[in-house]
């Protein structure tokens, strides 16, 4: 065994005492004393078995065993009892470390001795004010030093939820002892001998013991305050690394993980899971390898885990899946992207979605709700995501249909055409996403039926039916709390000056390009709508939603006659 | 009120379920019953099969090797050796029964049994011989530790979708042998078709999607098969699965999504139906209509099988792993780091 040396580990054991013996083992013989204190509820067996397997080492102690419930005091009955042991008989340490049995060491012990010589005076104890801290569980934060707690949080969830509402509601409040400032900070600290001999032989031990007994989680508070009162340098960070995650539960690490703990520079973390037999076999050998002198760096990897935490409380917008299904309204997002909705476009324009398309760079479907059959663009009858062009699929589910297709089309903007002959079921879902930029030209449904070669009754009967689904539409786009953004322009209004809505369009589509619009779609010709119209008002029925077109007097828009483009100075 | 009565009545579900898998176990007879070799830690699988000599070998070594300790089998009448081929492994325990797969509601009698029997207290799996459990990290950690990840949350269940895996190609042409791993042939899937919704009262997920809903269902989409399950439980005797592994009760066990926009943890069961042996099999499960309550609807659904499709489209995406699928958004990792 090497010689003594100044540093000497306090470990605190309840689980996998095999894997803590291992790590006892290796400090012990790179000649760090170890006091282990293993919980008064494991099985005598177990606690044999580890006292036999370190039997060998004679700076191995084990201490007095208390039961460590999570929350009580226990935990801290335990550290005193083990640190009085360290320091009784160790009288050469210097820096006492707290660790746990999930502990592993990161870097070579020497590492960490070399940076404590560096540094024979600090305390390294994460102590932050209550004021500071954003990460207690149950939101209680100064709240643990002035009510009592006489209900586990664990496993008498709802009288200690009623407890503490009853003591708020009639005001009670402990009395914090004089000088004692609350703060807190993780259980995993390094101190030196002067400071924690001060607090474990101080003349008011009894006064803070008492009073700290009735704190919720006095582990995370009892050393965290004291430390302010008697040492003089105080490090407010934690040697270990450890990471917590959204219900405060500490993560455990895997034997994918070793890079990630590398990249780290810590010189402790926990909780490694007990079977990471690589994790062990690597970081239980003196490692050659690892460059001394190196800062921990804990926030090197901090964002993989805001990242994980982000993933689990927040999930991918516009995502629908086994495990995320969100309430209406609690989607963040209900779509994964923008995209945009045409009414009326392609209607008055010949050939819209060609020029959509060539000029946004978006992917423009037809009409996606079409009844005989969903158009998606270039007449594909399976889209991404494998998503089929049957308007029964589609109809069964029609907003897992539009989310599964926005989802799987990440990246690329999708742009359709959308109608009051097509199925309507999902206009108060698009209504509210944010994601959705609905253009409508009211009335433009009237165009194909003018065109078409049918019936005047059935084509008067026809108009009414879309006109009444039109208005339908307008009246769920027009709410109030409607999220889409929304334009609405009759297809009087339209036509009579078109290149203003596109080029707002457009830019909105692609903000980045924000050049003028050079070439417009080809509109169709509209010589003889008005007097349509007139026929259809002559038969009895009143189309109102297409804006003011006298018959006879057929609108000319400047220049967007039939077979020309139009030009934009 | 409406809710409290949906309670009582699923809590008299529940054990009307359970009451009737006591009844079913004397349809089971022991052929190798190593189940006095189980501890209290072990990860436990359970199945029933019939004629399966073909997928098994792989099937347990797969999750073998993925930490499962113990598999609990019931054979339902196998022809074709399944019965030599589980007693001679260490691990197996197997019963035997000759009565009827619609009978015992598709088996479920049979597993809820020895669920109750042998599952208390332990992680328990329940899968069809032609899946495989694939959830985050599978590659690095083995079940233990997402078991143990779980504990820790205090999630006592794990979703699996079934993700309908195909081959590029008519189903029929594509060689497989007795070991070999299934989805080195079966390497494509549909990403993004699946539909969902809560259903009543028991608050679960209805999935429904993917290839068979794609070409077989179009017409009729309500009939498309169930894609939902929870396979992974740490099992209570109380419990009961009501519907092959799609739902159980109590009902709080369905509810294994989030609802606040959060993603929980989640996994997929590849399915590998479609081995070659699909098809000659599709004409015989068609004559034996024991796969459906109402099996003549399904006659359709056979025929198109027996006829040797072809599943792949332009669009199906490439199996690579774990990562790929949590990428697309089809399980999630759920805050497990």
């Amino acid at each position: 065994m090497t010689e003594s040396t100044t540093l000497g580990f306090v470990m605190l054991c309840h689980t996998a005492l095999h894997r803590a013996a291992e790590v006892a083992r290796h400090w012990a013989e790179r000649g760090c004393p170890v006091v282990i204190h293993v919980d008064a509820r494991v099985k005598a067996w177990s606690y044999d078995t580890m006292k036999t397997e370190l039997a060998d080492l004679a700076n191995v102690r084990f201490s007095e065993r208390f039961a460590c419930e999570w929350g009580t005091w226990g935990i801290v009955a335990a550290t005193q009892a083990a640190s009085e042991v360290m320091l009784a008989d160790f009288p050469q340490v210097r820096h006492v470390y707290l660790a746990s049995g999930s502990c592993m060491p990161l870097r070579p012990v020497r590492d960490l001795i070399a940076y404590l010589d560096a540094r024979p005076r600090t305390d390294f104890i994460e102590s932050v004010t209550t004021e500071e801290v954003g990460w207690t569980i149950g939101g209680l934060n100064m709240e643990r030093f002035t009510l009592r707690f006489p209900f586990s949080w664990r496993t008498q969830r709802w009288l200690f939820d009623r407890y503490v509402a009853l003591q708020r509601r009639v005001r009670f409040q402990r009395k914090i002892p004089k000088d004692v400032v609350p703060h807190l900070g993780s259980q995993w600290w390094c101190l030196t001998r002067q400071t924690l001999s001060a607090i474990l032989q101080g003349p008011d031990r009894k006064l803070y013991d008492d009073y700290f007994r009735r704190v919720w989680i006095p582990d995370e508070s009892y050393f965290q305050t004291l430390v302010r009162l008697v040492s003089s340098s105080v490090e407010s960070r934690s040697l270990t690394l450890s990471k917590f995650d959204f219900q405060g539960k500490p993560h455990i690490f895997y034997d994918d993980h070793l890079q990630l703990l590398r990249r780290s520079d810590c010189f402790v973390a926990r909780k490694i899971w007990p079977h990471a037999n690589k994790l062990y076999r690597t970081f239980l050998t003196d490692d050659a390898e690892a460059q001394a002198g190196r800062e921990p760096n804990p926030g090197k990897i901090d964002r993989l885990f805001a990242k994980a935490v982000e993933r689990r409380v927040k999930g991918r917008p516009g995502l629908y899946m086994q495990s995320r299904f969100p309430n209406e309204n609690f989607e963040n997002g209900r779509t994964a992207a923008p995209y945009s909705v045409f009414h009326g476009f392609s209607e008055v324009f010949e050939n819209f979605e060609m020029w959509l398309s060539k000029t946004t760079g978006s992917r423009v479907h037809g009409h996606l709700f079409a009844p005989d059959r969903v158009e998606f663009a270039g007449g594909e009858a399976i889209y991404n995501g494998a998503l089929s062009d049957s308007p029964r699929l589609r109809d069964y589910n029609p907003r897992s249909f539009l989310t599964n297709l926005i989802w799987a089309t990440r990246g690329e903007r999708q742009c359709f055409q959308f109608g009051p002959a097509d199925s309507q079921t999902l206009n108060p879902f698009i209504a509210m996403d944010a994601n959705a930029q609905i253009s409508v030209i009211s009335g433009a449904w009237a165009l194909p039926l003018w065109k078409s070669n049918r019936n005047f009754g059935d084509i008067r009967r026809e108009a009414a039916r879309l006109q009444k689904v039109e208005s339908e539409t307008l009246a769920v786009l027009r709410q109030s709390s409607t999220k889409a953004r929304v334009r609405i322009w009759t297809l009087a209004e339209f036509v009579e000056s078109p290149m203003e809505p596109l080029q707002t369009i457009v830019d909105e589509i692609s903000p980045r390009s924000l050049r003028r619009l050079t070439e417009a779609p080809k509109m169709t010709d509209l010589t003889g709508f008005g007097q349509f119209l007139q026929n259809l008002r002559n038969q009895g029925m009143q189309p109102v939603l297409m804006g003011d077109f006298p018959a006879g007097d057929d609108p000319r828009p400047a220049s967007a006659s039939r077979g020309r483009p139009y030009l934009v100075k | 009120m409406a809710a409290w009565l949906d309670a009582y009545r699923l809590r008299w579900k529940r054990r009307r379920l359970l009451a009737r898998a006591i009844g079913k176990r004397h349809d089971l007879a022991p052929v190798v019953d190593r189940t006095a070799d189980i501890s209290r830690d072990d990860i436990l699988c359970f199945a029933v099969v019939r004629n399966e000599a073909l997928r098994l070998p792989w099937f347990l070594e797969y999750h073998r090797n993925l930490g499962v300790a113990r598999f609990l089998i019931v054979d339902n009448a196998s022809t074709d050796g399944t019965q030599d081929l589980l007693s001679a492994q260490p691990d197996v325990s197997l019963w035997r029964t000759g009565a009827g797969y619609k009978a015992s509601r598709f088996g479920l009698d049979w597993t809820n049994w020895l669920l109750a029997r042998y599952g208390h207290g332990h992680w328990c799996l329940t899968l069809d011989a032609d899946e495989a459990l694939v959830y985050p990290y599978c590659d690095t950690r083995d079940l233990r530790a997402l078991t143990g990840w779980l504990d820790g949350q205090g999630r006592d269940m794990f979703p699996a979708m079934m993700l309908d895996m195909y081959p590029k190609g008519p189903v029929a042409v594509q060689e497989y042998r007795a070991g070999d791993d299934p989805f080195a042939v079966l390497q494509w899937f549909d990403s993004a078709n699946y539909g969902m919704r809560v259903q009543k009262p028991m608050g679960n997920l209805w999935l429904q999607g993917g290839p068979r809903a794609r070409m077989f269902f179009a017409d009729a989409p309500e009939r498309a098969p169930t894609l939902n399950k929870v396979p992974l439980v740490r099992w209570n005797r109380r419990y009961a699965y009501v519907n092959s592994t799609h739902s159980l009760l109590p009902p709080r066990l369905n509810r294994f999504y989030e609802s606040d926009g959060g993603e929980a943890p989640s996994g997929l069961l590849l399915h590998s139906k479609f081995l070659n042996l699909a098809v000659a099999r599709a004409a015989e499960e068609k004559a034996r209509g024991e796969h459906f309550s109402n099996a003549a609807l399904y006659d359709r659904y056979y025929d198109e099988l027996s006829s040797n499709p072809d599943l792949w489209c332009s669009t199906s995406r490439r199996y690579d792993g774990w990562r790929g699928l949590e990428a697309l958004g089809l399980m999630s990792r759920g805050g497990w780091l």
